[in-house]
């Protein structure tokens, strides 16, 4: 292990946070100008929306408050400067700063994303390697399960769940609480889906592993099965899925808008969707910063990863041994 | 060792024209199914979806009834039939806005020269840093929700993906043997590029479109059933997901139906795709 860390590319690395902070940069101000093509008067929102009945002093104090009255090239290099300081503004419709808001929610769903992430890898991997090398049938069966798992949407799969494990046999809480039980059903609606997804990647890899000269090299040296699958192919076999991990996370951050507020769970995803429905700019625009930020680093960390897991990447793109 | 000589010979002999699996049927029966519910919903469900009946509401799938009625006691078979034409109309649309802005950004990015194809890129890698569903979201704050919202938002969530696709296809072909081979024939670059290159580059696109509708209707679905799609008195799919959701302790089939018909229309695109992609490629 010790070894594999003195191979963590730091150039490499370097040179990915250089392009996520352009990439921060840029939705920066892509969310900026998307969000002044809302109509209506920014200040009228700020103060409960076009149908309030607010007297002109109170729209001209909210104007020179947030800086609306500004050139829009000012406000936008204050609200850059703003978010370089890792200050998000304030909410319209909560009163609270969006930097505390995203700090309280981020963490449950962190959390939530992954447990799921793990519970996903486990069940993928489980059928994978069940169904690899036990002919035909079994082939089928693990692939037609992928494919249905994969299209589960996740407000679906919720439903059914709450219905079979709340309702009909009572063992699980519908709602999310505090303690573990209540992550059971989140975590699984979330882990089922992206199971599918990874489970046809690694049986794709896995089968092509299990046909490669190394793993022929293996058996002729008297290897056993088990051994081959379990030392041999299965490590070429999780690269892909490795790589994919990245995707994955987002995907499971863009799911848990859905999980969280079916289950009633407070995060991330829940805020922004109340955010959206009643128009809170300044938490949309916090929330996507901050899941950007946290996608992007995750897709830089299973990078890594998996140029640790496999060398040969590293080879390839700098032209010389990792 | 003689196992993997089997497995060595099958995997080469394979013929290119394999009988089509089970699978591969049932989803064809579905999709004819699913197609004859969006044109003419008479024809499998004659009753009327609108038509409200109190003293039957809450009614469990019964032969009368067989998936059971909702609070107002409609008949909620006839009124997953009667949605088959707005789901699908909605994924089809998105996939189309989707694989159209794809097909745009990523023929820009393969053909322009490395300097648009520079830009290009860095223009995905800020659409990818939007992961699912947020690009759609972050739409509708903008324009607002509703349906027609949600099928444009969808697109636009999905187009990066495609862009990506097309533009690593446009670059595969553009390299290849056939290419050349014009090009030493004196053939204009304009005329390469639609002679030559497009055709090739835009065949994948059926597959990626059928795989694509799959996606599109649940992803609109998830957006109806958020509120920000379709609205509950339409019998959308999701929107009838939604309509449920607040029975869901008492009349689980208000749910449980319209979202079996999200997932079958999903897992009968996909693996229709999949065939043809399989196809395509043995051919």
């Amino acid at each position: 292990m010790a070894e594999a860390l003195t191979r963590v590319p730091l150039r490499f690395v370097a040179r990915r946070l250089g392009g996520a902070v352009f990439v921060l940069w840029a939705v920066a101000t892509l969310t900026f100008f998307a969000v002044r093509l809302i109509p209506g008067d920014p200040a009228e929102a700020i103060l409960g929306g076009p149908g309030s009945q607010t007297s002109p002093e109170a729209l001209a104090a909210v104007r020179a408050e947030y800086g609306l009255d500004q050139p829009v090239f000012v406000q936008y290099l204050s609200q850059l400067g703003r978010l370089a300081t890792g200050d998000l503004g304030r909410s319209y419709a909560l009163n609270m700063d969006v930097g505390a808001l995203v700090l309280s929610q981020l963490g449950g769903t962190l959390l939530l994303a992954v447990l799921s992430l793990a519970v996903a890898w486990l069940f993928a991997l489980l059928l994978a390697t069940w169904s690899t090398g036990r002919g035909r049938l079994a082939r089928q069966i693990g692939s037609g399960l992928e494919i249905i798992a994969a299209a589960l949407p996740h407000f679906w799969l919720a439903t059914t769940l709450i219905v079979v494990f709340s309702v009909w046999w009572g063992v699980l809480p519908p709602i999310s609480t505090a303690d573990a039980r209540g992550l059971v059903l989140p975590v699984l609606t979330l882990a089922i889906p992206l199971a599918g997804f990874l489970g046809q990647v690694m049986r794709e890899s896995l089968v092509a592993a299990l046909e490669s000269p190394f793993v022929l090299s293996a058996r002729a040296r008297g290897e056993s099965e088990r051994g081959v699958l379990w030392r041999h192919a299965l490590r070429h076999a999780a690269l892909p899925a490795i790589s994919l991990s990245g995707w994955a996370f987002g995907s499971l951050i863009s799911g848990a808008v859905i999980v969280e507020t079916i289950f009633a769970r407070p995060g991330l995803g829940r805020s922004l969707l109340n955010a959206v429905t009643v128009r809170d700019v300044p938490v949309v625009i916090g929330v996507v910063m901050v899941v950007a930020l946290v996608y992007i680093l995750m897709t830089i960390l299973t990078d890594v990863a998996s140029r640790l897991a496999d060398p040969r990447t590293a080879s390839i793109r700098t032209g010389a041994g990792g | 060792m003689s196992e993997l000589e089997i497995q060595a010979t099958v995997s080469a002999r394979r013929p290119p024209r394999s009988r089509p699996t089970a699978v591969e049927m049932g989803s064809a029966v579905l999709a004819v199914l699913l197609v004859t519910a969006a044109i003419a919903p008479r024809l499998l469900a004659p009753g009327d979806p609108l038509a409200i009946d109190p003293t039957a509401a809450f009614g469990s799938p019964s032969l009368a009834h067989w998936f059971g009625t909702d609070e107002s006691g409609r008949d909620i078979y006839t009124r997953v039939v009667d949605g088959a034409r707005d789901s699908l109309l909605i994924g089809l649309a998105a996939t189309v806005i989707g694989l159209g802005l794809g097909v745009v950004l990523g023929t820009i990015a393969g053909t322009l020269g490395a300097r648009v194809d520079f830009t290009v890129n860095r223009f995905l890698e800020v659409l990818f840093a939007f992961p699912g569903l947020l690009l759609a979201l972050l739409f509708i704050l903008v324009i607002g929700p509703g349906p027609g919202t949600a099928i444009v938002a969808v697109g636009l969530s999905t187009a990066p993906g495609y862009a990506r696709i097309i533009r690593a296809q446009l670059l595969r072909v553009r390299s290849s043997a056939f290419v050349e081979a014009a090009t030493v024939q004196g053939l204009s670059r304009g005329r390469i590029l639609t002679r030559h290159i497009l055709p090739n580059t835009l065949a994948p696109l059926v597959v990626l479109g059928t795989l694509g509708v799959g996606q599109a209707i649940v992803w609109a679905a998830a957006l109806s059933y958020l509120g920000l799609g379709a609205q509950p008195p339409a019998a959308e799919w999701g929107a009838m997901l939604s309509a449920g959701r607040t029975y869901i302790t008492s009349a689980w089939w208000m749910s449980f139906f319209p979202g079996l018909f999200i997932v079958l229309t999903a897992v009968c695109a996909t693996s229709l795709g999949r065939s043809v992609e399989r196809r395509m490629r043995h051919a």
